[in-house]
């Protein structure tokens, strides 16, 4: 019985369950801190757990819609609206089943982490509402398949982010990478808001399959397509719209920022979605291939050139992950300009793309592992200045080999998963221009330098006695970290059996714009 | 052209909207813009969805006639609300940067300037 309601229901449960334990969350806090932490746990663990029996489903069977609302859940064109889809859809296919599964990995083992690292804060009943809102808000986001939804979600993301950065003041300094944060992410939605209308007016429609059947390129769909792309390259912290990220990921608690990539990381979901699916071939792809690699090399080198200088460790991951955002939007943007082109598509462009939205996933572990030893580290010392640590990789031993995975994993080095991505970046994007695929190089040996640093200053060198008293991170976090590790390790081991799985069918979902418009507005 | 008056409207607001959120130094003001700037696409949306002569889509005992799109008015309402959800945020942002910095200034925020 249960089974089967989960089953039919199960994309709008993995919305709707954080959000109901959202707000549910200060009620059920208020009978004790041990019942808040068992119902937190709980409300993350079932929508990870239904996250993923999703995604095996849409793997196995196909894209699922559901709508709300009708009398069965897959009735998306009732037969009195005269082939209009009326009614507010989900569409979950492989590429959103992609996304699915990242958030549940790194939601659940945040949230684990979360246990312990933030157990001295107060009000946390507030704290874990929004944590429950942002996973929420990631869910709906790259499930929904109406673009005003889509909105909605993007609002709820900023709102619970910019709560969460905001969460310690820190003297008003948090406060101030907050509202930086969330007059961006505001400005960029309302823009976003200013396009669904310009859709809208032109098509009457709502639904990204339908607009997508009847789009015509017309000078007003360009003008829209440049708000999405702006608006949805900004959220994702692509250069030259990146200085919001650093001072958020920065002053967020790092269990946060971790949570923060992978809405980011939604956000590039979005425009990949939007540029892919709703305008594909009507698209001058050429030019919007080439501005997605534009934005994505200057992401790259102004990303780890500003990294390198950085004292403040969670500044310089933050710089980092700008710099790795630059690798997905290059290699996506690489298939993006050779679309209408069937040969090269098939000679480089695919594997280019895949190897743009494995990275998604790869960076998704790899920066949330980072930023989490962070957080342990600061955790345990009480500072974020690399100037002041020294010697913990005698009293950190665990921290510090999870920071190693996490490191080499994200300059490139073999058997970690950083490597399986990039070497699919490199190979393909050399095809399609050389000098493309040097910079690229180039930028991940920076990358290993930058680190290379980071680990000597943090964990070599004698133990100092101001940090003599230091411990190991607790378990949980060493769980929560552990987890990441884990899946980077696999990942890097068979790398092929997780591009035929999960990252193969999310390329041919992108590509294949038909089979999306079908399966909402099929048969009809 | 007069049935166009909205759209020169919301053209007009939006670059004032711009200006404003460019140029302004104080806190409060800027958030004066975005507000300007989602009461621009709010109209926006409200003019799409206008039908020369229509009545409001309610269904039951209507006179046949032309309606107004009821979509839009959805749309509008949901986005109004969130607009009050980030002005009250941002608000309260801004005066625990007040009482934090004793300025609303953003040119004298000097803290995260690395």
């Amino acid at each position: 019985m249960i089974t089967d309601f989960v089953i039919k229901n199960a994309p709008i449960l993995v919305v709707a369950i954080p959000l109901i334990g959202a707000f549910l969350c200060p009620l059920v806090g208020r009978i004790s801190p041990m019942w808040r932490k068992t119902w937190v746990l709980g409300i993350v663990t079932v929508t990870s757990l239904i996250a993923i029996l999703l995604a095996s489903m849409v793997l196995t069977h196909g894209a699922i819609t559901y709508v709300f609302g009708a009398s069965t859940s897959d009735l998306t064109v009732p037969i009195d609206s005269g082939g209009i889809p009326v009614r507010i859809i989900f569409t979950v296919d492989a590429m959103s089943a992609f996304m699915e599964v990242i958030t549940a990995l790194v939601g659940f083992s945040v949230i684990l982490y979360s246990m312990v690292a933030d157990k001295e804060r107060s009000n946390l009943e507030q704290y874990y509402t929004l944590f429950l809102l942002l996973i929420c808000s990631v869910m709906g986001m790259v499930t929904t398949g109406d673009l005003f939804n889509f909105f909605v979600f993007i609002e709820i993301s900023s709102m619970a982010s910019a709560g969460l950065v905001a969460y310690r003041v820190e003297k008003g300094r948090a406060i101030e990478a907050a509202i930086k944060y969330f007059m961006v992410s505001t400005i960029a939605a309302i823009f976003f808001l200013f396009a669904i209308a310009i859709l809208y007016g032109q098509y009457n429609a709502l639904n990204i399959a339908m607009l997508a059947e009847r789009l015509q390129f017309t000078l007003l769909d360009k003008i829209a397509l440049i708000l999405i792309v702006m608006a949805l390259a900004t959220k994702c912290g692509a250069v030259p719209m990146h200085f919001w990220t650093p001072d958020a990921y920065t002053l967020a608690p790092s269990s946060v920022t971790a949570m923060l990539v992978v809405t980011s990381q939604a956000s590039l979901y979005g425009l990949f979605r939007f540029v892919f699916t709703l305008y594909h071939l009507h698209l001058n792809y050429v030019m919007i291939g080439w501005f997605l690699i534009i934005i994505g090399v200057l992401s790259m080198v102004i990303g780890v050139t500003m990294a390198i200088p950085q004292k403040d460790v969670k500044r310089l991951m933050a710089y980092h992950a700008i710099s790795q955002t630059g690798y997905m939007l290059l290699g996506v943007g690489v298939g993006l300009a050779v679309l209408g082109d069937s040969t090269q598509l098939t000679r480089f462009g695919i594997i280019a793309m895949e190897g743009g939205i494995f990275h998604i996933i790869n960076h998704a572990m790899y920066k949330g592992l980072l930023f989490l030893t962070a957080g342990a580290i600061i955790f345990r010392i009480g500072s974020r200045d690399m100037n002041r640590m020294g010697g913990l990789g005698h009293s950190m031993k665990y921290t510090m080999i999870f920071f190693i995975i996490g490191a080499l994993s994200i300059a490139g080095i073999p058997p970690f998963n950083g490597f399986a991505s990039k070497l699919l970046i490199y190979e393909s994007v050399y095809l399609f221009n050389p000098f493309l695929a040097i910079i690229a190089m180039v930028v991940s040996i920076l990358t290993l330098a930058s680190f290379v640093k980071v680990f000597h200053s943090i964990f070599m060198g004698p133990p100092l006695p101001e940090y003599s008293n230091v411990k190991e991170a607790p378990l949980p976090m060493l769980i929560g970290m552990g987890i990441l590790a884990l899946g980077i390790l696999l990942f890097g081991l068979f790398p092929q059996t997780v591009i035929d799985t999960l990252v193969h069918p999310a390329t041919a979902a992108l590509l294949n714009q038909s089979s999306y418009v079908n399966a909402v507005i099929g048969g009809v | 052209m007069f049935w166009n008056l909205p759209y020169f409207t919301v053209v007009i607001l939006t670059f004032i909207a711009i200006l404003i959120i460019l140029t302004k130094k104080n806190l409060v003001k800027i958030l004066l813009g975005i507000n300007i700037l989602e009461s621009a696409v709010n109209l926006l949306i409200i003019s799409i969805g206008y039908r020369e002569g229509g009545v409001a889509p309610i269904f039951t005992l209507a006179p046949s006639m032309t309606m107004v799109l009821p979509t839009p008015q959805a749309l509008v309402l949901t986005s109004i609300v969130i607009g009050v959800a980030t002005s009250a945020l941002l608000l309260s942002f801004t005066m625990v940067i007040y009482r934090k910095y004793g300025t609303v200034d953003v040119e004298k925020m000097k803290e995260l300037r690395e």
